[in-house]
């Protein structure tokens, strides 16, 4: 399907079904890879063949059996979805806000959880235990919020929005600083795990409920990717090719914020995810979304197990927030990213 | 290979703006031909040009191709029948021309989210009819403003349009490639069957090319009809505000115009 007219060759993979189909299959055994290892880590090493045990026979109570099944495994699958739902958000938005420097947390959706969250807190009792809820209610609230006054002509023209979502980020910010005065210190600890990302608190129950609405948004972000692929044109350009500007502007809205307020709620704000992995992706892959979806969702997940084992293992006794290990690792790439595109 | 004739009527088009009104065009066109409009800055062009695609809603009248009213068509189909390629913002994504060309299938592609070999081949082509096949692997940021232009012409031959509509496709070229891309649009009407309408400022080219030209000034058609017809000295001279000579072009018979030197 590529044109091989006199000597040029293709610098980017098209898009086309089998090569999409390489690309996930690829990333997908990497992932399993990086599944598989991270079990055998933390604070007690297993041995491989206690994790393959622990998992191939559900019915074993030994202590590894525990440790793979009740801590690890909960918290690595938190850490595929929430990997994925923060890089495929991040994708959605650059597409948006036609810049490929915007993140999941530009429209303020992460603060808006941040302060349910740190409110729920507040209160303390049995609104504390529901906290994940109250953050998704504050990241819907901003959501909605944003969109009305991000609106600009009927559409989401990225100026408007990107405005609207940095002023209510800030804004938010300064809410939660001045909530946070107001906490007990006690209550100070868990708050600045959840506002550095935490996949430690976690159920299957919980899992059970995350894992379809995360994949199901995903999943209706890429039957809109040919249509982000022309957006990226501009809004004009896109809708003298035929796509509808405002109903993918509005689905992708939609879609990306629900992803960033679901992937929040569960396990606080981990950062760069949402703008690294896209634009390794864009590195290596190129743009074309058909593509750049599904090799963002699955190398988040990738890169948050990662990250999360590092998280748990580099300090022998304790355990950093993963916000703090996505950022710590993630600045220096992004630096080096920043200036070997510049050049 | 030509596709059945297609016909195009634009009727009693206007449209106002807070400072800026559109007095009532009406035109036709058919398959093959080649229209321009031509005026000074600010006469209107541009927006009449976004009237006659679909995409602005004029105020008063309306256009049809082939009997269907443009401005009632949706996305989808309007984009399969009209091409539109205009001065377009720098994007800050780098696309290979390749994909960028693809894009023109988007109309096309349906409920399918990938293209088929038959979009390839269309893509090939508007690739190698623009001469652009040395650079299909390039990136499109890497390229020349002229380039740039010649890969959005591909973009938009490759929706395969009936109406293929051009807002100054000559602005960055050189003279060779101003003439080359004139020639092109011709000829491919001619092959193809779609019909051109374009904005331009090259008066010259326009005259050597167009079939019709329209000549607008301040929101009014002052003139309609073949190069000798519309390009009349004293008109022209009062319209663009300085004196201007109309003779032959020795090749081709074609009026030509020449503007006069400032006195010594």
């Amino acid at each position: 399907m590529t044109s091989r007219k006199r000597g040029t060759r293709s610098l980017t993979l098209p898009a086309t079904p089998r090569n999409v189909i390489v690309v996930v299959t690829v990333l997908c055994l990497l992932l399993v890879l990086t599944v598989l290892v991270s079990l055998t880590m933390g604070a007690v090493h297993l041995p491989w063949s206690d994790v393959w045990a622990a998992l191939a026979s559900p019915g074993t109570n030994s202590q590894a059996a525990v440790i793979v099944r009740e801590i690890r495994l909960p918290r690595i699958l938190l850490a595929i979805l929430v990997g994925a739902a923060l890089s495929v958000a991040g994708t959605g938005l650059q597409a948006l806000l036609r810049n490929p420097l915007a993140d999941p947390y530009v429209l303020g959706i992460s603060s808006g959880a941040a302060v349910g969250a740190i409110f729920a807190l507040w209160i303390g009792g049995r609104i504390a235990a529901a906290s994940p809820l109250a953050a998704f209610v504050g990241a819907v609230i901003t959501m909605v919020w944003v969109y009305l006054l991000g609106r600009h002509g009927g559409r989401l023209a990225s100026y408007t929005l990107i405005l609207a979502g940095v002023i209510t980020a800030s804004f938010l910010s300064a809410v939660i600083l001045f909530m946070l005065t107001l906490l007990s210190t006690r209550d100070m600890r868990g708050i600045a795990f959840w506002l550095m990302g935490d996949l430690s608190v976690t159920s299957i129950t919980e899992l059970r409920i995350l894992a379809p609405a995360i994949m199901l948004a995903i999943v209706g972000l890429y039957v809109l990717a040919k249509d982000l692929n022309v957006l990226l044109l501009g809004a004009e350009e896109a809708a003298h090719l035929g796509v509808n500007v405002v109903r993918v502007e509005l689905g992708v809205y939609l879609l990306a914020s629900l992803l960033t307020g679901i992937a929040v709620s569960a396990s606080g704000a981990i950062g760069y995810l949402g703008l690294l992995v896209p634009h390794l992706g864009r590195m290596l892959l190129g743009n074309d979304h058909r593509l750049l979806l599904p090799t963002a969702a699955l190398g988040g997940a990738i890169l948050l197990v990662l990250s999360d084992t590092l998280a748990r293992t580099v300090v022998a006794t304790a355990e950093l927030p993963v916000g703090a290990v996505t950022a710590m690792a993630g600045a220096p790439v992004f630096i080096y990213l920043l200036r070997k595109t510049a050049g | 290979m030509t596709e059945s004739l297609h016909h195009l009527r634009v009727e009693e088009v206007s449209f106002c703006y807070p400072h800026f009104e559109l007095a009532s065009i009406s035109f036709e066109a058919h398959s093959g031909e080649v229209v321009a409009i031509i005026g000074p800055n600010g006469s209107g062009k541009s927006t009449l040009l976004e009237i006659v695609s679909g995409h602005l809603e004029p105020q008063g009248g309306k256009v049809t191709l082939d009997g269907a009213d443009l401005h009632r068509l949706p996305p989808r189909p309007l984009a399969r029948r009209v091409g539109l390629a205009r001065q377009e913002t720098i994007l800050l994504f780098s696309f290979e021309v390749r994909e960028f060309v693809r894009q023109g299938r988007h109309p096309h592609l349906g409920h399918s989210l990938f293209e088929s070999p038959e979009d390839e081949r269309w893509v090939d082509w508007a690739i190698d009819k623009t001469r652009l096949a040395e650079f299909a692997g390039r990136r499109v940021l890497e390229m020349s403003s002229g380039e740039f232009q010649r890969a959005v012409l591909a973009r938009t031959l490759a929706q395969r349009p009936q109406l293929v509509l051009l807002d100054e496709p000559t602005a960055n070229l050189d003279i060779g490639y101003q003439i080359e891309m004139f020639r092109l649009l011709r000829n491919l009407a001619l092959s193809e069957g779609f019909i051109a309408v374009v904005v331009t400022h090259e008066l010259n080219l326009a005259s050597e090319l167009a079939d019709e030209l329209i000549l607008l000034e301040r929101g009014r058609c002052l003139a309609k009809g073949t190069a000798e017809q519309v390009l009349q000295p004293d008109l022209l001279s009062r319209v663009f505000r300085t004196p201007i000579l109309v003779d032959r072009n020795p090749s081709s018979g074609r009026p030509r115009l020449t503007w006069v030197a400032a006195p010594a």
